[in-house]
């Protein structure tokens, strides 16, 4: 995006904040509705935890004690915790799409090199500065590429050249006017806090009145939503969920969040109201968790996990996996769920039918180090 | 930057508005080295390891009563709110236990005589972290950073890495506590205990080897995580450390609850392959002599000293600089002071550019120095540090909070401080002349235009709020 650009979104918002609307930015119908969020689950979710492969006769043998009763049947193979319930009526309405088996490049067990490969979209930790999520930003029409990270700082993903906001609901005052505006002048020669304050000042104004709120999972989701809303505001968003290393006591821990990722998703949808038909949301973590249960009733690190993209512009209703099996000669180095897609793959092949981008081009500019193992994953998105 | 501002900023945690500037600045710095207080005043009455565990034991009790009563035949609507409020205390309660401990730990940074060695004590304790998101961790937190950080300071890597992975709070973060050999005597009998099962955690062992000593993708593998894993079992928490009901009758006679020990029957029989390195069955010295190792280890020595470089010197400091500090740990067997002598006689961390974007904790703390608090409300402290995005002793991850600009110049973490600063003004006292203010504190004095900015503020307060958000101000 053009310096252009980013100012005359800042010069909007600013108005608008002075005239308590929201900004108005005349924007070609066609470029601003399409919406893109990306959760991302830090820690490992477990994907067999999760999408459960009960029609997998190993399953049992491996952690009984980590299959949650009940849940809804989404196929022959696979069944939905019964946490997701919002989740598992978006998969009954076609609007939700698991992949199972999946995973990024990195096949080490480091959260934190996984977590970078996956923000980053590199072939290895550390190889790239920016994240795959600001460089989508690069391939979209001006006005379809406001992004903004819903926490007070800015993940690697979003990470990039093309500037984007932060914002996260606070319980501190708002600063007043009179002080904003000198500190305004404080920034006036320095290049890098001016840069961050005009953002700032920008995204509070799209915030509306919606700061100083909860933060538990639906109202970040009904924020989220907020943000995504109106013309001129985002329409990239980026939310992070903490708590899925569930070394030990899974069950619970699991449940509940998985819970918190629904209502998220619940109060997303219902925030987003007419606009979720032109959204779609990609929930993804840096790797999974070993096939079998740890002594003390959880699990540790492991390779592929599942990946949901969520929304009424995904053709959905189903789980697509070539399942590996889990029996021991099938799981990766004897333990972890063996990927058989590639998560990059997955999401660029998701983003260009989204956008209606060439999918070998948003592949190299996503992933530009990778030759990606398998084309772009193709039929993700209604036409 | 002039080199006092350095001192103070860079490697101190921020001036004090009433300090009496050191003649020859980084002399005062070395001298430190011999006036640094394990114990300070302000820790005096933090509580300690029993009030940790009986705090714990009362919520779990509370917590066991409450599910009893919800799941019995008939429960009284009284008798299950009485419950629900016991639990609800008990919780107030271990969540006070860490308010009281970051209150002692930002009262001692306002009041230390030593304020880089301040600042490397939060370093290390953020190089050995643990997260209190969960309940245990609570209640433990800030020992850690008392009993196993602060008082080897000044002494050995690997003595501080023994104290760290061998103290409760790190052995409960990390699920330590729980993990049982394979072919311990407790391993082997778990079929006796019902359905419940027991057995290898390796999480301790891996971030040992990946966020403590080596550093990720140092060449160690999968089954050296696993052996780590096995030598370190045993080493628990006395009272909750789980088996707590069997405990009676088995296990031999063991310390007070919260206390960390050496439960034999728990621990992996046999020697250990770990590096390539065979270490003998020695029960309770397997792991201390597997951690020593570690600790003297070359990859050791270039993670830490990369850490501690980007600290002082940059996010991405100098490999020359990374080099020598390697160097002066290996040739010195980890010797502290000597690391910190040797980032004292570095160029590259008294560099004029201001090198680093501050943290929030940096920030924070630096701006109560600023206006010669020595105490604050410990509630206050926690939930200042909650809203700006480093609450302490919670950065989500063993791993810990970035060291990085990227990681916290952020819009919105911009206008939070902001707004941080008009509130501590408000309640600053009053009479302090921010332009003064601005010289004392940042020596060497702030830009024209922000001094102009900061002599037409509207009020003494607004001075203050805009001499903390000022550019040189955000900056070390």
């Amino acid at each position: 995006m053009s310096t252009h650009t980013r100012r005359q979104f800042i010069a909007g918002s600013l108005l608008a904040a002075a005239s308590t609307s929201m900004p108005r930015l005349l924007l070609a119908a066609a470029d601003t509705a399409r919406r893109f969020v990306f959760i991302i689950q830090r820690g490992a979710a477990d994907g067999l935890a999760t999408i459960m492969p009960t029609g997998d006769p190993e399953l049992p043998r491996l952690r009984a004690a980590l299959i949650a009763e009940g849940g809804t049947r989404l196929d022959s193979m696979f069944t939905a915790h019964p946490a997701l319930v919002a989740i598992s009526d978006l998969y009954q309405q076609r609007e939700a799409l698991f992949a199972h088996a999946i995973a990024t490049p990195y096949r080490d067990r480091s959260h934190f090199d996984a977590q970078n490969v996956l923000e980053t979209g590199g072939p290895k930790p550390y190889h790239l500065n920016d994240g795959w999520l600001n460089r989508l930003l690069t391939l979209l029409p001006k006005s379809a590429a406001q992004a903004i990270a819903l926490s007070a700082t800015i993940p690697v993903a979003l990470r990039g050249a093309v500037e984007v906001g932060s914002y996260a609901p606070s319980n501190l005052p708002e600063a007043r006017e009179d002080l904003k505006s000198r500190v305004a002048m404080l920034y006036e020669s320095d290049p890098m806090l001016h840069e961050l304050w005009q953002q700032a000042q920008a995204t509070q104004a799209m915030a509306g009145d919606s700061a100083g709120g909860k933060r538990d999972p639906a109202a970040l989701g009904t924020l989220a939503a907020r943000m995504l809303g109106g013309d001129g505001s985002a329409r990239v968003a980026m939310i992070e969920t903490l708590g899925w290393d569930t070394h030990f006591g899974q069950a619970g821990r699991l449940a509940n969040e998985l819970k918190g990722l629904d209502a998220l998703i619940g109060a997303l949808r219902a925030g987003l109201g007419d606009q979720w038909r032109q959204t779609i949301v990609l929930v993804a973590t840096e790797f999974g968790r070993t096939a079998a249960a740890n002594g003390t009733g959880g699990t540790d690190h492991g390779t592929a996990s599942a990946a949901m993209l969520l929304g009424g512009a995904v053709q959905g209703g189903r789980v697509i996996a070539d399942w590996p099996g889990l029996a021991a000669n099938r799981l990766y180095e004897g333990r972890d769920l063996r990927a058989t897609m590639s998560l990059d793959s997955f999401i660029a092949g998701a983003l260009a039918e989204h956008y209606q981008l060439d999918a070998a081009r948003v592949a190299t500019r996503l992933f530009p180090q990778v030759p990606l193992p398998s084309a772009p994953v193709s039929g993700l998105i209604r036409a | 930057m002039t080199p006092a501002a350095i001192a103070a900023n860079r490697f101190g945690i921020g001036m004090r508005g009433d300090a009496t500037p050191a003649a020859d600045p980084v002399a005062a710095l070395h001298q430190e080295l011999s006036q640094f207080q394990p114990r300070p005043a302000a820790l005096a009455s933090v509580p300690n390891r029993k009030a940790a565990a009986e705090a714990l034991e009362q919520l779990r009790m509370a917590t066991r009563e409450s599910k009893q009563s919800a799941s019995s035949a008939a429960p009284g609507p009284a008798g299950a709110a009485g419950n629900d409020t016991a639990r609800g205390a008990a919780r107030h309660e271990v969540r006070d236990l860490y308010i009281d401990s970051v209150g002692a730990r930002v009262n001692a940074a306002l009041q230390t005589p030593t304020p880089w060695l301040e600042r490397l004590v939060h370093f290390w304790s953020n190089h050995f972290a643990v997260s209190v998101d969960k309940q245990p961790v609570l209640a433990f937190a800030g020992l850690l950073e008392f009993e196993a950080i602060r008082p080897q300071l000044l002494g050995r890597f690997a003595d501080m890495l023994i104290a760290v992975e061998h103290h409760p709070a790190m052995l409960l973060y990390l699920d330590q506590a729980q993990s049982i050999g394979q072919d311990s005597v407790v391993g082997q009998r778990r079929s006796d205990y019902g359905a419940k099962q027991h057995g290898l955690n390796e999480n301790l062992a891996r971030e040992i080897l990946e966020l403590h000593t080596l550093g990720v993708r140092s060449g160690y593998s999968q089954n050296d995580v696993t052996e780590l894993a096995r030598a370190l079992t045993g080493w628990t928490v006395a009272g909750l450390g789980g088996n707590r009901r069997r405990r009676r009758g088995f296990f031999a006679a063991e310390p007070a609850p919260g206390e960390a020990f050496f439960r034999e029957p728990q621990h992996e029989p046999g020697a250990r392959q770990i590096l390539g390195k065979r270490y003998a069955s020695s029960g309770a010295r397997q792991s201390k002599a597997v951690l020593a190792d570690l600790a003297r280890h070359r990859a050791t020595a270039q993670h830490i000293a990369t850490k501690l470089a980007q600290h002082f010197a940059g996010d991405s400091p100098s490999s020359e600089l990374v080099a020598r500090l390697s160097h002066t740990f290996l040739e010195t067997d980890g010797d502290l002071p000597q690391l910190y002598r040797t980032l004292l006689e570095a160029p590259e961390c008294w560099n004029s550019a201001a090198l680093k974007f501050k943290s929030p904790w940096d920030w924070s703390l630096s701006a109560l120095r600023s206006i010669n608090l020595d105490n604050v409300e410990a509630k206050a402290a926690a939930g200042l540090l909650l809203e700006l995005g480093q609450a302490v002793w919670k950065p989500g991850s063993p791993a810990g909070y970035d060291d990085l600009a990227a990681s916290w110049a952020a819009p919105d973490a911009l206008v939070r401080r902001v707004e941080a600063g008009q509130r501590i003004a408000q309640r600053a006292p009053r009479g302090l002349d921010a332009r003064a203010l601005a010289a004392q504190v940042l020596p060497g004095g702030v830009s024209e235009s922000t001094s102009k900015v900061l002599s037409q503020a509207e009020s003494g307060p607004q001075a203050l709020a805009l001499l903390w958000a000022s550019p040189e101000f955000m900056r070390r």
